[in-house]
């Protein structure tokens, strides 16, 4: 019943899954760093930053991915020549197809954050600049450890739908494991099947995701 | 006891550590301080009291410009406060403050607490930070509480970290807003005891609270605020035994009296 996933080597199942795997990973790093910058500019207390931040998170969450990453293939590569450092074809559109996902993911990573900067106590602020830390070691030291852990559950979410989300680099030519699901669709009678072993992949990728997120939300928990 | 007896009067112009020059106020329509003239001198401790909504929190807050002022000056160690930035940081490494809801950094235990300052501020060296740190939660009687978070001590225990957190940057003024009034009753004393032993040790101190007792016993002066001004200034024993004004009679009148 299985035998004709031996039949794809171009990428193999697991090859696939392993492009997915990485397209989550450095997207998810890229979008927590990307989203921690936004979320300093959103709450700083220089204006144009916070109107940037604004700005570029209401715009950005707005668009649908796949126009985002269409865009960094056929807008910046092919119009304006970004080529992210490397003219084979594959790496380039796995950079572009990464620096897409850290583009959209940050918005929604900027807003969880900053709802988690929403609960921690004005005072604890207040505490950190009356003994003269400045803005942004009070933002590092103080506020931004108390922000991340109430919001770890949230995040999770958001790297829960990022690993979802990786699928959409299929349109632009990144072997990951919607862009081998399609293939085999395409080719193979067993499409039900098809289906189910993709699911089943993904859950096994962001179920224990999940549990983890869940349980280290629980242990990091800020008393007070 | 040495600065203890030390009056406004007796005070040379030089030792004048904060200044405030008609400073006003507003929060929209309430003028919340009203052409305030304060100058406390070094190794002063004076003590602002008053009704609720008087304005002597926000004259506290003032002073390390936790609240902006609208008008007037505010001198400190003969500095004008400088706007929002690294040179304000640097006076308020300088201005020790400690908050009625003690604002101990949650996600820190009670020694990181007290040495972050040392560390981040004052670049010290982790292991004098560490010692000094523990030395003054010795001096405030929470040593044994050291690893612990903040979460997990009481509230006058939390409050004494609080005060030597404070300590820990060698500040030229404390600045303590209603201290004791979010600890249980049982717990106030402890508080007052570190405070008096502080005022006794010569820091410049100024104090908004409603605890009368700390007032006569440790302040040099008491500064009676009603409606965002300043209605009288004097010596504790002068006024508590004989206040000038109808307000501070009536105040009194109804906090001495049960």
């Amino acid at each position: 019943m299985f035998d004709f996933i031996s039949d794809y080597d171009n990428p193999t199942l697991l090859g696939a899954f392993w492009m997915t795997v990485k397209l989550t990973f450095f997207s998810g790093i890229g979008s927590l760093v990307w989203g921690t910058l936004l979320a300093a500019m959103r709450v700083s207390p220089v204006p144009l930053m916070r109107g940037f931040g604004t700005a570029y998170v209401n715009i950005v969450r707005n668009i649908p991915l796949t126009v985002i990453i269409i865009f960094t293939s056929l807008g910046l590569a092919d119009i304006f020549g970004v080529t992210m450092g490397s003219k084979v074809f594959e790496t380039r559109d796995f950079r572009l197809a990464i620096l897409g996902l850290v583009a959209y993911t940050a918005a929604f990573v900027c807003e969880a954050i900053r709802s988690g900067i929403n609960t921690v106590p004005l005072g604890q602020a207040e505490a950190a600049r009356a003994m003269g830390l400045s803005f942004s070691q009070t933002l590092r030291h103080i506020v931004l450890p108390q922000a991340f852990r109430s919001v770890i559950g949230p995040l999770a979410n958001v790297l829960i739908a990022l690993t979802k989300n990786t699928t959409v680099a299929a349109a632009i030519g990144v072997a990951e494991a919607a862009y081998l699901m399609k293939e085999m669709i395409e080719n193979e009678a067993q499409t039900l099947l098809i289906g189910a072993i993709f699911a089943f992949g993904f859950v096994v990728l962001t179920l224990p995701t999940g549990l983890f997120l869940g349980w280290l939300s629980k242990r990091l928990a800020v008393k007070r | 006891m040495s600065n203890v007896s030390v009056t406004k009067d007796a005070v040379p112009a030089t030792g004048d550590l904060v200044v405030l020059k008609d400073v006003n106020k507003h929060f929209g329509a309430l003028h919340v301080l009203q052409d305030i003239n304060l100058t406390i001198a070094r190794g002063e401790v004076v003590v602002v009291i008053g009704p609720s909504g008087s304005g002597k929190s926000t004259l506290c807050r003032t002073i390390n410009r936790l609240e902006t002022i609208d008008s007037g000056a505010i001198h400190i160690d003969g500095k004008p406060l400088p706007a929002e930035g690294k040179e304000l940081a640097r006076l308020r490494a300088d201005v020790g403050m400690v908050f009625q809801s003690f604002n101990l950094f949650a996600h820190k235990t009670v020694l990181e607490n007290v040495m972050l300052g040392q560390l981040k501020v004052r670049k010290a060296d982790k292991k004098a930070a560490e010692e000094k740190a523990r030395g003054l939660l010795d001096r405030v009687g929470v040593a044994t509480q050291a690893d612990k978070y903040p979460a997990q001590l009481s509230g006058g225990q939390q409050q004494r970290v609080a005060i030597a957190r404070a300590l820990a940057m060698d500040p030229k003024v404390m600045l303590f807003d209603e201290p004791t009034s979010a600890l249980d009753p049982e717990m106030i004393n402890e508080v007052l005891e570190v405070m008096q032993q502080l005022a006794r040790d010569g820091m410049t101190m100024v104090v908004v609270t409603h605890e009368m007792g700390f007032a006569r016993s440790a302040a040099n002066r008491v500064v009676f605020m009603s409606d965002g001004r300043i209605v009288e200034e004097a010596v504790p024993d002068q006024f508590f035994s004989n206040p000038n004004s109808d307000r501070a009679k009536d105040f009194l009148s109804k906090i001495l009296h049960h």
